[in-house]
């Protein structure tokens, strides 16, 4: 299979006024074409900023990125991304902030206004995928946090980007909701066959949606141990509760504690 | 129901303990004039009153929308960039701090008695909130946001038009509301200084004639003009940015 991002011995320091800190050193990651990648490891060791690596948001100081063959030298200008916090616009209705991206993503830019119709079709298609049929016309502050962060999601894919980015998607949810919307990310992944890199610290999540789990430790960041999760597709939420998935989880577990220690 | 008249209920109650005040103590009207004594005036000299008024309404406006034409751009630019931002920082928080009825004796040179100083006093002592709201409202973009949006290959300039200039409506509409109170402050400050009308000039022309109850006419009519002014951009700024205060993004914070 082509590799769709590959990270080549990467490192970042943030000049600060106190000095500089070094976020990642060292760090290689390669992620296949359609893979679901996901990236764990403690807060602070430098997950957001392997985010802004990929995306080309923040250049390395040395070390190449190449996403689909091609090296990152800006803004990627087509990855999809969504965050812990929804941040959708509150000056527009949830249809209004789906179409966003293709207001700026050629060529839907250019044909933006003539296919106006067309697009709120497919706005349409993709919130009713993930629950939200008949909710276009609703203001995001009319929705719970669940369903922003469902909006956030069709936001990020409506442009049917070949990378989508997740950085922590989930945590600000409830242990239910959350539940539900792995499953709703399950699905799109599965239709939609895009590559994924999921940042999280929740190890359950991880386990659940990923192809192959990065470890990372902190100070500086970089990649101590890479997990293929080799359970069978589609995975049903009872797969949590079977000994094999929860020994992943043991094992991730137990490297964390021990780089936390380290 | 109570908490709808309360306004109208504390008024006409402040009206009652200043009029009973007067006349119980027996404070000279020379001193200050009892609210029945104001009306009075305020009827006697209701032509020159309401010519005054219109004067220095409309002079306040002009100068109201200088500044909010001036503020909104001068806002934009400065949250456009972290380097414009720095630089004019201090020299803007330095012109705010110079007290602007130092000013109009310097703007009566320039421009002579009449309007002209009074608008302009209006717009310096007016715009500053503006921009300074403006450019807050640009500064306290959700990074998170920008990154989604770049990493989209949206332009500075999309991302202003998109987000940027839209977010800062709350922030816009809730500075006019204190801009619109300065302006007046600007406009009778200069009227009281140097002017031949409006509403500053006629209560420096009472005061001089020792004609209390008109001063105090006058100083009413100031209160209800920039009530009014008040209550039409409080109400513009909750019908334009509904979503502003109903949404967890709030624009005071």
């Amino acid at each position: 299979m082509s590799t769709s991002v590959d990270i080549g011995n990467v490192t970042l320091t943030y000049r600060g006024a106190s000095g500089g800190v070094l976020a990642l050193r060292g760090t290689s990651l390669n992620v296949r074409r359609g893979e679901f990648a996901a990236v764990v490891g403690p807060s602070g060791c430098g997950k957001s900023s392997l985010m802004k690596l990929v995306t080309g948001l923040v250049p390395p100081d040395s070390g190449d990125i190449t996403i689909f063959g091609d090296k990152v030298r800006g803004p990627v200008k087509i990855a999809g991304m969504a965050f812990q916090n929804p941040n959708l616009l509150p000056w527009r209705k949830v249809i209004d902030n789906v179409l966003l991206p293709l207001e700026i993503v050629e060529p839907h830019r250019r044909r933006f206004r003539q296919h106006k119709a067309e697009y709120r079709d497919k706005s349409n298609a993709l919130l009713k995928t993930v629950g939200l049929d008949g909710f276009g016309e609703r203001y995001p502050w009319e929705l719970s946090g669940g369903m922003q962060q469902r909006v956030s999601l069709c936001r990020a894919l409506i442009h049917e980007p070949a990378l989508l980015m997740l950085d922590e998607p989930f945590a600000a949810l409830d242990a239910f909701t959350r539940e539900e919307l792995w499953c709703v990310l399950r699905d799109l992944w599965q239709k939609l066959a895009f590559t994924v890199i999921l940042v999280t610290h929740d190890l359950r999540e991880a386990a659940f949606l990923a192809d192959n789990i990065h470890v990372m430790c902190a100070r500086p960041g970089r990649i101590v141990m890479t997990k293929m999760v080799e359970l069978p597709r589609p995975r049903d939420l009872d797969i949590c509760y079977e000994p094999r998935f929860t020994d992943i989880v043991h094992e991730l577990r137990g490297k964390i504690a021990e780089v936390r220690k380290a | 129901m109570i908490e709808k008249l309360s306004p109208w209920l504390f008024t006409i109650g402040l009206f009652v303990i200043w009029e009973a005040a007067c006349r119980i103590f027996h404070i000279d009207k020379f001193i200050l004039p009892t609210p029945s004594e104001t009306f009075a005036a305020m009827a006697q000299y209701w032509w020159p009153l309401t010519r005054h008024s219109l004067v220095t309404l409309w002079t306040t406006m002009a100068g109201f929308a200088i500044a909010v034409a001036f503020g909104i751009v001068l806002g934009l630019v400065v949250g456009w960039s972290r380097t414009i931002y720095r630089g004019l920082y201090p020299v803007m928080i330095g012109f705010n701090c110079i007290p602007k009825v130092a000013v109009v004796p310097i703007l009566i040179m320039w421009f002579g008695i009449g309007e002209v100083p009074a608008i302009l006093t209006a717009f310096l002592i007016s715009f500053f909130p503006i921009v300074v709201n403006v450019a807050t409202g640009l500064a306290t973009m959700e990074p998170e946001l920008e990154d989604v949006l770049r990493a989209l290959g949206a332009s500075k300039m999309d991302i202003m038009l998109k987000v940027g200039i839209p977010r800062t409506q709350p922030y816009l509409f809730g500075s006019l509301k204190v801009a619109i109170t300065l302006a007046f402050v600007g406009t009778v400050v200069s009227e009281t200084v140097g002017a031949n009308a409006g509403l500053g000039y006629q209560i420096a022309l009472a005061g001089s004639n020792f004609q209390m109850p008109l001063v105090f006419a006058a100083l009413l009519l100031l209160a209800v003009e920039g009530i009014a002014m008040y209550a039409v951009f409080a109400y513009i700024e909750v019908h334009f940015t509904r979503w502003a205060f109903r949404s967890s993004m709030s624009a005071a914070a």
